[in-house]
């Protein structure tokens, strides 16, 4: 090995910056800058709370520029190299930028929603614009990883800004006490996770995503096989304990309503969204790597990992709903509806691996289509989902900022009192629901058509779907108790003076508008999700 | 003009009005009540536009104004397109849309509160009524089937009696877990079609045998599931006393008038089109759940003390003799499809009907409600002296509703009774006699209400100090008229539809008999 020097180095990193991280991984290095420069600018400038406010929303959006800037890699006309960086730690391809592109908008419209409705000293509000830009960055990280050790690297960005941010209202109890339990939980499934990861590499001898399916595959094959595929069962478990844990699936979501009712509901907002679209762009990577490249015996593992998805989410879809209907709460409501929605996210990932699986290889249908047709569908629910759960918990902070309660019995005719609120507080509901013509109601019409297909292959994939379909139902019965507490329940006295601004009027009806455009026209926000599952799907 | 833009317009006209809507001023009631009757006036107009202005041929039998409906792609890639059309099946309830909620409309004055919101949803539920009727892809269907959710929800559970809040979410739930169960069905048949929403492609793969028959059975308990909450067939009914009771009076009316009909219509132009054989297998397990209908209906009926909870259930009765007429279908062997053709006309007529009859039920109880806030029926009695005109009308109404000669609601009952004395004697009896029940309960009714020495209940004065109104009259007058008329000369639905059903039933026929037995 050569000595290295200093020009060299030098050499190198401008080489690197101009030809990677400029092209690839400029919106990245635009958050950690904006970071910085907030941190610059609490140190010289008084009066703070506008100007950090307004450091963090042009850097956000300066790095949603940057992505509008990489789309073109989506689809056909393919002008950077998509591909492995840093030693194929990350990687860069059609499916990455959209997704980040999303959790950039994402986190745009939880800063705007926080910057409008929150009321914060100066200093706070330096610390809490760049908690959160840093999860962000965060989870920027886990949605491009294509190793384990740079996934749980990501994992823990977002998530320890994220336990800070849920503590952030230091004078209540309420809010510390669901930042510890949030702590606890997160460190003891990071610990499970890093386990599980450590295992795995260890028996594989990869940390890489995408080689994992061939070495998984290669041990399938050798003489141990039999113990060290129970071994690589065991460690893809421990794996998705993280998973489902950052997801808030049944087991692993007894964080999520303490978490989500202590913590502000900006912050729940962000926490109950940001997470999920990362965390599935992961394993959507994981699934298809899994399932792809594996042959002979390791590739009987594939079918029984969808049932078991599958299980999960039915187990995540029952058990959110039904807990959400004895609330009184609306963030504790809302965080068991996450639960639910988590679950019919996870539908679609299961149904991805039950039609990749050898049995449905063998049945004749285009894998390769319906897989796509699987990752479309998960796709288009987040989008939506992004809109409309942080439509529902800024609609919740608006509550508290005028009637002062979060809780049903309290916010009674909310919705007279503030039409507009009100109307797009039914957009985000009804959505959340499933009810065409709101976006929401595609989302779980594609995600259900998935697991329609692979009822083909399994037929308990069926039941998965029927399971969904009357959850759907039994969901109808909380999320109608906000509209009913906001819209059948009469005003308090004195209430009817209060007026709205209209910075708030307008943030709310731009969380609810793009809802109802993607419920009437989902044509291109589809075909787009199409193009990024084709760029993962060959 | 464009047929596809006409139709349009036809639909989304009410959506546009409710978006002006906002821009009024809350303190001007009147001026939102005259634009709301103007909307659904000019929507009643345009209705009857499609059907007498020279477009619509009765005798071609096929969608009009093309054969396959006129269309745009919506959703490219999954190959849902906004596809509309109309034939003699969808045409007279689409007229009786625009008919019941110009009416409707007008009867919206007695609205005390919110007016504003009101008028919104009212004109957003037309929308989606409209919409269900001249849609002809699956997927606009479903599109506009749950659009209609949300406005009644509010409009029920807003402006409804004391018992609004569950009357609204009981609905709302049984509605949706029939439109989750056609969700199944539609992925079940799109998937199975390669690829395919639009009704009229699905029923001709349909009919080539292109659908297993299991498929077809499963698609069918499904699809009919769903459009029986609607209809609304015993043992699903249960939703319907208390919506019905609960809803504000011009939301009843629209709830018997129109909502209940596409429960039928639906069953005509979904499920038995895309499953034959799963129709043909359960026709007789339809015929039992329309006789049983009729009689648990009427049974009901004769039990209630509340005058609007009875009319909701003679609601049930009369609905019945449509899953009856639909369902009498026997392969036959002398007659061919005769008698199944006049039982499910029979069908038709009597949805048309017991729109008119029972949306005028619906007004006379709420005309009378308004004055004396009560509808307990033994505290009723004497109104025809005290309310002459009033009580003239509702009489001739509820006769309609009784199935007299001369009135609308005899032609779909009898028509359907012959049908069914091919398919089974027994049942044909039992159905018949449920007439003799209706007729108990309408005549003891209007025994307890209008005659009698004199009104015993409370607000005895509020009925003189409030007459019955020109507006009132004129609901009523209109209706009177149209029960008359239809009574009178039926061919008028009869010609419009006989070609289309003709040729609809021909289809299934063939379906089965080539696939089946």
């Amino acid at each position: 090995m050569q000595p290295l020097d200093f020009s060299t180095v030098i050499q190198t990193l401008t080489q690197n910056a101009q030809n990677v991280w400029m092209p690839h991984f400029f919106p990245e290095v635009v958050v950690c800058v904006t970071i910085v420069l907030i941190l610059l600018a609490s140190i010289c400038l008084k009066r703070t709370a506008r100007t950090t406010f307004a450091l963090a929303l042009i850097g956000l959006l300066v790095a949603l520029c940057g992505i509008g800037s990489q789309l073109n890699v989506v689809g056909s006309g393919v002008s950077a190299n998509p591909g492995e960086y840093f030693g194929g730690v990350l990687i860069w391809d059609g499916f990455t930028v959209p997704v980040r592109g999303m959790l950039l908008l994402f986190a745009i419209l939880a800063l705007s929603l926080s910057g409008s409705t929150m009321k914060f000293g100066a200093r706070d509000a330096t610390d809490f614009y760049t908690l959160l830009l840093g999860s962000t960055l965060g989870l920027l990280v886990l949605a491009q990883s294509n190793n384990l050790l740079m996934a749980f690297v990501g994992f823990e960005m977002a998530s320890i800004p994220g336990y800070a941010l849920v503590g952030f209202q230091r004078h209540r109890l309420r809010s510390s006490e669901a930042s510890l339990k949030y702590l606890l939980y997160g460190a003891a499934a990071s610990g499970v996770m890093l386990y599980g990861i450590s295992l795995l590499s260890g028996l594989t001898g990869t940390l890489s995503v995408s080689q994992l399916g061939s070495h998984v595959a290669a041990i399938g094959s050798q003489a141990t096989g039999a113990t060290a595929s129970h071994a690589v069962i065991f460690s893809l478990l421990l794996i998705f304990v993280g998973f489902a844990f950052k997801l808030s699936l049944v087991p692993f979501h007894f964080w999520a309503p303490d978490a989500f009712e202590g913590a502000s509901a900006e912050v729940a907002g962000f926490l109950s969204v940001g997470g999920k679209v990362a965390t599935f762009s992961l394993l959507v990577r994981m699934s298809l790597a899994l399932s792809g490249s594996m042959t002979g015996e390791a590739a009987k593992l594939v079918l029984p990992l969808g049932i078991g998805l599958g299980v999960v989410a039915m187990a995540s879809v029952t058990f959110g709903n039904l807990a959400a209907y004895f609330q009184k709460n609306v963030k504790r409501l809302l965080a068991y509806s996450t639960i639910a929605h988590s679950g019919y996210m996870l539908m679609a990932v299961a149904a991805l691996l039950v039609l990749r699986s050898p049995e449905g290889a063998s049945s004749g249908i285009d894998v390769k289509q319906v897989t796509q047709q699987c990752i479309e569908g998960l796709v288009f629910y987040l989008f939506v989902y992004v809109f409309m759960n942080i439509g529902a918990f800024g609609l919740t902070a608006l509550m508290r900022n005028h009637f002062g309660s979060e809780d049903l019995e309290g916010v009674k005719g909310f919705g007279r009192v503030f039409p507009i609120h009100g109307a797009c507080l039914v957009v985000c509901v009804f959505s959340l629901v499933g009810l065409p013509p709101l976006g929401g109601f595609w989302g779980k019409f594609v995600v259900f058509y998935s697991l329609f297909m692979a009822s083909k292959i399994s037929t308990f994939m069926m039941v998965v779907l029927l399971v969904g379909g009357l959850n759907t139902v039994f969901s109808l019965f909380y999320y109608i108790g906000i509209l009913k507490a906001v819209f059948l329940g009469e005003p308090r006295e004195g209430s009817s003076s209060l007026v709205a601004a209209s910075s708030e009027n307008g943030l709310a009806m731009l969380i609810a508008l793009p809802i109802l455009l993607l419920g009437m026209f989902p044509g291109a926000a589809t075909d787009f999700a199409s193009e990024m599952a084709r760029s993962l799907v060959r | 003009m464009d047929p596809l833009c006409y139709l349009s317009l036809l639909i989304f006209l009410p959506t546009l009005g409710a978006i002006i809507l906002f821009g009024f001023p809350s303190k001007a009631v009147d001026a939102m009540r005259v634009f709301t009757a103007a909307i659904t006036g000019v929507v009643f107009l345009m209705t009857l536009q499609l059907w007498l202005g020279g477009s619509f041929n009765p005798v071609l039998g096929t969608i009009q104004p093309v054969q396959e409906g006129v269309s745009v792609p919506w959703i490219a890639s999954w190959n849902i397109h906004y596809r509309l059309g109309y034939d003699g099946l969808s045409l007279p309830l689409v007229v009786l849309t625009g008919f019941v909620s110009f009416l409707s409309a007008i009867a919206s004055w007695s609205i005390q509160k919110l007016h504003k919101g009101y008028f919104i949803l009212f004109l957003l539920l037309v929308t989606g009524m409209l919409g269900v009727f001249l849609a002809l892809d699956f997927f606009l269907f479903y599109v506009f089937w749950e659009v209609m959710l949300l406005p009644m929800y509010f409009l029920i559970g807003v402006w409804g009696g004391p018992r609004r809040e569950y009357a609204a979410i009981k609905f709302f739930l049984y509605t949706l877990v029939g439109s989750v169960l056609m969700l199944v069905a539609m992925l079940m048949l799109y998937f199975a079609s390669g690829r395919e929403f639009s009704l009229i492609g699905l029923a001709q793969q349909a009919a080539a045998g292109k659908f297993s028959s299991f498929e077809q059975t499963v698609a069918f308990i499904l699809l009919f599931i769903g459009f029986a909450i609607k209809v609304p067939c015993v043992p699903v009914h249960t939703w319907l006393p208390d919506a019905h009771v609960e809803a504000p009076t011009p939301i009843s009316m629209i709830l018997a008038g129109v909502l209940l009909k596409m429960g039928g219509y639906g069953i005509l132009r979904i499920a038995f089109p895309l499953c034959p054989l799963g129709a043909y297998y359960s026709s007789y397990a339809l015929v039992a759940i329309g006789v049983v209908s009729i009689i648990y209906g009427a049974f009901a009926a004769l039990a209630q003390t509340d005058f609007k909870r009875l009319v909701a259930y003679s609601s049930v009765s009369h609905m019945g003799y449509v899953t009856l007429g639909i369902g009498v279908w026997k392969l036959s062997e002398a007659h061919g499809i005769d008698f199944w053709l006049q039982g499910v006309s029979g069908a038709m007529f009597q949805m048309i009907a017991h729109g008119v009859s029972s949306t005028g039920m619906f007004f006379m109880v709420g005309v009378i409600y308004d004055r004396v806030h009560h509808r307990d029926l033994n505290q009723f009695g004497g109104l025809m002296g005290r309310m002459p005109l009033y009580s003239g009308l509702a009489a001739g109404i509820f006769f309609a509703g009784l199935g007299l000669p001369g009135l609308c609601g005899f032609i779909g009952e009898v028509a359907v009774v012959i049908s069914t004395w091919n398919y089974d004697p027994l049942l044909a009896i039992i159905a018949a006699s449920g007439v003799v029940l209706t007729a108990g309960y309408i005549l003891w009714t209007m025994q307890r209400v209008y005659l009698g020495a004199s009104y015993k209940g409370p607000h005895s004065e509020e009925i003189d100090h409030m007459p019955f109104t020109a507006r009132e009259a004129f609901v009523g007058f209109t209706l009177l008229i149209a029960a008359i008329y239809l009574g009178v000369y039926p061919s008028v639905v009869f010609d419009v539809m006989d070609a289309t059903l003709k040729g609809s039933l021909e289809t299934l026929e063939k379906a089965v008999a080539t696939v089946g037995k």
